[in-house]
């Protein structure tokens, strides 16, 4: 790897000459645990497959009910396992990954406990193969993105406080006096989540298997989507831009674009975001003045969004020929193009006007799909294939392969977006129009189903694909781990002592 | 001031330097929108009563409501009827906060693959609804809904009514001590009655003890009851309230 020009916010973490420091008391020597990031990679890659699988199950349910197979493979049971198995087993995964691989880095120093590390990982897997289990019993709590019963949960909030010590355990001891970026949106994304799971899921048990929620009505519905519109922020945007400020600076040998952007549109984003939940339940029952609200701080986020994407793309300055050879700064690029896409789209949907057509259609599948597929899916794709080779110290087996994976998924997430856009305008136009005396034009609502029916077969087209290329990263990586060394030791690392200051606060 | 804030080694690279610090800001930041989002809903949350005539589910629709959920018929049903003309024509009246003070959890959803659900009670008869459950294309042919033909085998379970009750009036719901203690044999007084009036409808025997009817007991029970409002479907000159409806829809 080619030096970067230096910049302040940059780390190299290269290991210097190691025959250079054994032996020298000046220096201090330790390793990188990445072998709980090859875990995380792995799981990731798996549970991508799983979790896209499940969708292309339910893409295909319905246009044909017939592949409803039975009671437990139904849409309404699998949907969830759809949602939690894409947000919390394949980006959950890729985030761990993520923030182990560079918090290390980025700290000069191995991960507060191992224990700590292999605990939430198989804890966290764990309550991946539960919910799995569950949700296809129909033990639910029903609240989106929380359906997990109450015994899940709290083993989620267990593993979330090993993880949030063993994160600022490491914070602790690190070597590095400053905490780049990309750690600010890590413990933005760690505390934040921890707030959200408790506020949400406190619920009174009846059974093993099934309690009711301590909020009613109203109010269940403004926490409910507290938490929903905030998981987004934060479990699938912050660490996702802590990813971003990591591995993109590192992939395309650039610093970052500008840091007092960075400064501005973290501090915003965080304070911003969690006031935009209620934007969901617009013309709903809650308060007038809470929908509003939820609005108005909706349209401020696109600002502090684009902050983000600004300073993604414009950190490939000077650098975008790379993007030829590169299909690591491909995927970045089409990701964060997604983000900024997605981040200006979700706060026109939170318009009022704009939300009486679009909610409740299939235009919010489109949204949350370039999110997940766009953004999240592509920002992973691209990570991996910048880890894999450095974890495996094995070259990727095939360029060419990655490449096919970038293009078919472009396709494929295009032609999926594209397909609910329009089945979502023709639903939202079709439930609201009048003929001339007044009455609707389409008093059956199977009417406006069918209708849409030519376009779910287009959006099964474009996930196939897009599994499709998730299937070339899994022969790749798994044919570049075959021929990786046996012995992959831990990376040692050695610092100078008079470096080592010591932690303050 | 701002500068000095955020320049190259300025006053942001110093808190850089605390996590403790660091993160203490960033949990104020994200307080700052949940407290004042969520403070006067909760103080007077309490207060929202319940309209006159909204009532908790009965011990059978209470489990229909149970079945509904782990179905998850929520995915494709909402249960929020928005104030525009075209919604109140199609559905009926738009859902009051008043009628959800007894729901927990809420089953507004937030998707329409289907219809919404919040006015179907008495839309249907019930032997229609055990038909459309046994397979949706029967009544509607174009529907595209999975079959749930199981609800017409599967037991209804009702022995844990007492104590979900018990739960739920720990939680707010005013159910009586009488009802809770009976909750069983009124649960099944009620599933007999509508078996009885399915096959008078010509359908099916012995659904008394099936989820089926739980179900469809839920389904009719999703009403309003409360409501003597007119609607815009009702009324051939608009009602003012259906006017500014109307303009909502502009």
């Amino acid at each position: 790897m080619a030096d970067a020009p230096t910049a302040p916010l940059i780390h190299h973490a290269d290991a210097p000459d190691r025959a250079a420091a054994s032996g020298a008391s000046r220096f201090e020597v330790f390793s990188y645990d990445d072998r709980i990031v090859r875990l995380f990679v792995v799981a990731t890659i798996i549970w991508s497959f799983v979790g896209m699988l499940v969708g292309l199950l339910l893409a295909i349910q319905l246009p044909f009910p017939a592949f409803n197979l039975g009671e437990y493979l139904s849409f309404g049971r699998l949907r969830p396992l759809h949602t939690n198995a894409v947000i919390f087993a394949f980006a959950g995964n890729a985030i761990f990954a993520a923030i182990y691989y560079s918090t290390q880095r980025l700290c000069k120093a191995r991960m507060f406990s191992d224990a700590m590390s292999k605990f939430h990982f198989w804890g966290w897997q764990g309550i991946i193969v539960a919910a799995a289990i569950t949700l296809p019993l129909g033990i639910t709590t029903s609240k989106e993105y929380a359906e997990l019963e109450w015994p899940i949960d709290i083993a989620i909030a267990v593993v979330w406080v090993v993880f949030a010590v063993n994160f600022f355990g490491t914070l602790w001891k690190r070597r590095e006096k400053h905490m780049y970026v990309a750690l600010w949106f890590y413990i933005a994304t760690i505390v934040t989540v921890a707030v959200l799971h408790i506020g949400n899921s406190l619920a009174l048990p009846i059974s093993l298997t099934k309690s009711y929620p301590i909020y009613k009505g109203v109010q269940d519905a403004l926490v409910q989507w507290w938490y929903g519109h905030n998981a987004v922020a934060f479990f699938l945007t912050t660490p996702f831009l802590g990813l971003m400020y990591y591995f993109l600076p590192k992939a395309a040998e650039r610093p970052v674009f500008s840091y007092r952007l960075s400064i501005v549109h973290f501090w915003s984003l965080v304070f911003i975001y969690i006031w935009a939940g209620p934007h969901h339940l617009n013309y709903t029952a809650v308060p007038e003045w809470a929908a509003t609200l939820g609005m108005v701080f909706s349209v401020m986020l696109w600002m502090p969004s684009w902050g983000g994407m600004i300073n993604g793309l414009f950190t490939l300055r000077g650098a975008w020929h790379k993007l030829r050879d590169s299909v690591v700064l491909k995927m970045f690029v089409v990701g964060i193009t997604f983000y900024g896409m997605a981040t200006f789209e979700g706060p026109m949907l939170s318009i009022k006007t704009v939300n009486a057509l679009s909610h409740y259609t299939d235009w919010n599948i489109a949204h949350v799909h370039s999110g997940a597929l766009g953004w999240n899916g592509f920002m992973t794709f691209g990570m991996i294939y910048w880890l894999v080779p450095k974890l495996w110290r094995q070259p990727l087996w095939s360029q060419k392969m990655a490449t096919w994976h970038f293009w078919i998924g472009t396709v494929g997430i295009l032609l999926y977006v594209l397909a609910m856009y329009a089945s979502g305008v023709t639903q939202g136009l079709m439930w609201r129009a009048f003929d001339a005396a007044g009455r609707l034009v389409y008093p059956d609502f199977t009417e406006t189903v069918v209708q849409v029916l030519p376009m779910y077969w287009v959006r099964m087209v474009g996930g196939c694909m897009y599994l499709a290329g998730v299937v070339l990263m899994m022969v790749n990586v798994w044919k570049t781990v075959r021929s990786a060394p046996k012995q992959l030791p831990d990376p040692a690392v050695a610092v100078p002592r008079a470096h080592a200051a010591p932690a303050t606060a | 001031m701002f500068n000095r804030l955020i320049r190259a080694n300025g006053r942001h690279r110093t808190i850089e330097g605390w996590p403790l610090v660091f993160t203490i800001l960033t949990a104020g930041a994200i307080l700052v929108g949940t407290v004042v989002e969520f403070a006067p809903i909760f103080l007077v949350g309490g207060a929202t009563p319940a309209l006159a005539g909204v009532h908790p589910p009965t011990p059978l629709e209470l489990v229909g409501r149970d079945l509904y959920i782990a179905e998850g018929c929520n995915n494709c049903h909402s249960q929020m009827v928005r104030p525009f003309r075209q919604e109140e024509i199609r559905y009926g009246p738009y859902s009051r906060a008043g009628e959800t003070v007894y729901e927990t959890p809420h089953l507004w959803g937030s998707k329409r693959t289907g219809p919404d659900l919040a006015r179907v009670g008495g839309k249907y008869p019930d032997l229609w609804h055990v038909r459309h459950m046994e397979n949706p294309r029967s009544t509607s042919p174009a529907s595209i809904m999975p079959k749930y033909a199981h609800m017409l085998r599967k037991p209804l379970r009702l022995d844990d009514l007492p104590g979900k009750m018990r739960g739920l009036r720990a939680l707010g719901l005013p159910y009586t001590d009488a009802e809770i203690e009976n909750a069983v044999a009124l649960a099944q007084a009620q599933a007999d009655s509508m078996a009885a009036g399915v096959v008078e409808q010509g359908g099916p025997d012995r659904l008394a003890d099936k989820q089926i009817i739980a179900i469809t007991a839920y389904l009719q029970s999703l009403r309003a009851d409360w409501a003597d409002v007119q609607t815009a479907a009702d009324s051939p000159r608009l009602g003012a309230e259906a006017e500014e409806v109307a303009h909502a829809t502009d």
